[in-house]
């Protein structure tokens, strides 16, 4: 907290700028309790339109709380959290999936019985199914694999078609920001490199906004335009993220085994 | 090393195992000496006043050998190391006849359905004698219905239910007391003749008391919607519950214990089935048989089923229902995307209880009767138990469990052989609930996820395929 890296306007280095003042998200002073536990304390994270923002940490620091905090399960106790400057604290989840926010859950939570196909469609009930072929499609070039499992139940993929199938699922809502719990848990290094490939390929083709929390920071920082790092409820550390990447308590605590 | 292991194995095992399934079986054998010498072995009796043993040596003689011989067969057989394990081989005869075969096998089933009163009366040589059968027709009939109504809860939508009594007490209820109602009665009677009400209830209530039981679903939902698995199902026992204790005690508007009687009887639409002149059978110059109004019945529940069964298969097909079987998955998952959860499970509930309504409404004019009695929770944990025996979800799956459990309970009435076996002081129908059971457990063993565990896709690209329940959780179809 007192480290923290100014989050002064982006040096020529960096890609794809944001454009506007106001923040597609704003996080601000948000605390969340698990009862009487304090698992948020007083976190501010900013989203602007284009990026790919990153939030890593370590287990328990409070990351996919953080995450499910932004879709109101659980809410903010206090603290603010708002989406193109309107408050979406208080709102209720399913009406803060209709604004165009789309989220892959932590443990991906696809549908085990139902196929592949119906995974997807339920994706596009937000949209009211009115461009459900083209973003099948779409869906479909960014995961070939999909398309080879299309008639079979969720349940019964790999676990890196499951979470292709979860990315896949968000996007079919037509997302303005794209939230990503841990896409990598679990995985093979080479269907991480897939999946962060299709991330970085959805921003950039798309501007898609990103929001990614990560345990894989290595991956994550290289990949996001900016970062954040939680530590036990609280950003420690903020910054680009090739620069966070740099940084030595960085590499310590998430990049060398914890080594100190 | 290991080849060689493996080759020895087998020859070493084959001579001790004769050896081997003896000396388990005498072991159980000697269990079943101990244990049952005084539970069986020794019978008290009163003498003069006082108690006196007896005592049973061949009784227990062949409860031991039982088990004995039993031990025996199951080391030989089962158990023997030698067998070799059987590997799943694809869907069985049932799962495909959820989809494969399908297309032949659920329009025969509908075909022998609308043509069983027909084959019953031309094989059995006549109206009167075929009305056992044609009676079992209805009652398997009514409870395929009210699978398929309370599948829509527990099957699709994952919620399950212990009370679906209660919204078939409501249908009943509600034809019966609106049915009997003095005033209604004589406000039609004013209106629109004399017998108007008793021959236009039935049709006239019919949809209200689906309305009324769907009302009811929603009432029972609102409370429980944050509840899931087993907190659900106490609360919903408990609702089960709560409507029959109210229809006991609150005897001025239901009758209480005793009920309500001369319930209307259904009409065929407004024609009454009876020896008059404007009866049924004057009107279609046919003689008056009592039976014609037990067959118009059989074809009224067939299309109450039918009805359910077609509502159901369509709405899965639509937002609501793929929301509900999303709902049984992963609730948290349904709500990020959009889905409210609340508008859902409430659907779920009334439109399962609305057909748990209609069932209930005809369950009274066919009894012409309703009593509490008649809502117990052997009725919610029957109806769940087809449910779950068919395969949770799967339709036809239900409906074959339904005829094989209430056909199966009819036929176990019908165990009088059973007296020359053990002689006749055996009373068979003792033993209907204890050989249901055995049914029951046998199915779960070799069917852990119901008869039909398939599903079938909501929408699929190209081929339809079968969904294989294979490597789903144990009692997820």
């Amino acid at each position: 907290m007192s480290d923290t890296l100014t989050t002064a306007p982006r040096s020529a280095g960096a890609p794809l700028a944001p454009t506007d003042a106001t923040p597609m998200l704003a996080v601000r002073g948000v605390k969340t309790f698990y009862g009487n536990i304090m698992a948020l304390k007083g976190v501010d994270v900013d989203v602007h339109r284009g990026e790919i923002v990153t939030l890593i940490g370590s287990n328990g620091a409070g990351k996919s709380t953080l995450m499910m905090t932004i879709f109101g399960q659980p809410r903010a106790r206090e603290g603010q959290i708002l989406y193109e400057g309107r408050d979406i604290t208080q709102m209720p989840t399913h009406e803060i999936a209709h604004l165009k926010i789309a989220q892959s859950p932590e443990g991906r939570r696809i549908f085990p019985r139902m196929t592949v196909f119906e995974n997807l469609q339920m994706g596009a009930s937000v949209d009211g199914f009115a461009h459900f072929e083209q973003d099948l499609e779409k869906v479909f070039v960014l995961f070939p694999r999909l398309k080879e499992r299309i008639n079979q139940r969720g349940g019964t993929l790999s676990g890196g078609e499951q979470q292709m199938l979860a990315i896949g699922r968000a996007l079919m809502s037509r997302p303005r920001l794209l939230m990503l719990d841990e896409p990598s848990l679990g995985l093979a290094p080479l269907i991480v490199k897939q999946i962060f490939d299709a991330i970085r390929e959805l921003n950039r083709a798309e501007g898609l906004t990103v929001f990614l929390v990560e345990q894989n920071a290595f991956h994550a920082l290289k990949l996001a335009h900016r970062g954040y790092v939680l530590v036990n409820g609280l950003v420690t550390l903020s910054g680009e993220g090739r620069e966070l990447l740099e940084r030595p308590e960085v590499r310590a605590a998430y990049l060398e085994g914890g080594k100190h | 090393m290991a080849v060689q292991l493996a080759d020895t194995a087998p020859a070493r095992a084959h001579t001790p195992l004769m050896a081997h399934a003896f000396k388990d079986a005498f072991l159980a054998g000697l269990v079943a000496l101990g244990l049952f010498g005084p539970l069986i072995g020794f019978e008290t009796i009163v003498i003069d006043g006082a108690l006196g043993l007896t005592y049973r040596p061949m009784t227990l003689a062949v409860m031991v050998g039982i088990i004995f011989v039993g031990r025996l067969i199951l080391n030989l057989t089962v158990w023997s190391p030698n067998r070799r394990p059987r590997i799943s081989t694809g869907p069985t005869v049932f799962d495909r006849m959820g989809t494969t075969v399908g297309p032949a096998v659920k329009p025969a089933l509908l075909g022998l359905a609308i043509f069983f009163p027909l084959l019953a009366v031309l094989g059995l040589g006549g109206l009167s004698e075929s009305r056992y059968l044609i009676d079992l027709g209805i009652l398997i009939l009514t409870y395929v219905m009210l699978g398929w109504g309370l599948n829509i809860v527990v099957g699709l939508a994952g919620l399950l239910d212990l009370g679906y009594v209660a919204f078939y007490a409501v249908g009943a209820y509600t034809y019966a007391l609106l049915a009997t109602s003095a005033p209604i009665n004589d406000f039609f009677a004013g209106l629109l003749g004399e017998t108007f009400w008793a021959n236009w209830a039935f049709w006239i209530c019919l949809p209200m008391a689906g309305l009324f039981a769907g009302v009811w679903g929603m009432i029972l939902g609102f409370p429980v919607l944050r509840l899931r698995g087993d907190y659900l199902a106490i609360v919903t026992l408990a609702f089960g519950e709560i409507i029959r204790l109210v229809l006991i005690n609150w005897v001025d508007f239901t009758g209480g214990g005793a009920g309500i009687a001369s319930i209307p009887r259904a009409t065929f639409f407004g024609i009454p089935f009876n020896a008059s002149e404007d009866g049924f059978a004057a009107l279609f110059g046919i003689p008056f048989d009592p039976m014609h109004r037990i067959i118009f019945l059989y074809f009224v529940i067939l299309a109450l089923a039918m009805l359910t069964a077609f509502v159901t298969v369509r709405l899965r097909k639509l937002p609501v229902g793929r929301a509900w079987e999303a709902l049984r998955e992963d609730e948290i998952a349904c709500r990020s995307l959009g889905i409210n959860t609340t508008n859902v499970k409430l659907s779920a509930f009334a439109t399962g209880a609305m057909f748990g309504g209609f069932a209930g409404c005809f369950f009274a004019v066919r009894a012409g009767f309703v009593s509490p009695e008649s809502f117990t929770f052997d009725i919610s944990a029957m109806i769940l138990a087809i449910v779950v025996l068919g395969g949770m979800g799967s339709q036809i799956g239900v409906a074959v469990a339904a005829a094989v459990m209430m056909g199966g309970m009819e036929m176990l009435r019908n165990l009088g052989f059973l007296t020359q076996v053990f002689g006749n002081d055996f009373d068979p129908s003792l033993y209907r609930m204890l050989l249901f059971g055995f049914a029951m457990v046998a199915i779960m063993v070799w069917k852990p996820r119901g008869l039909v565990s398939t599903r079938d896709p909501t929408i699929f690209l190209k081929e339809r395929k079968a969904v294989s329940g294979d490597h789903v959780k144990e009692g997820h179809g």
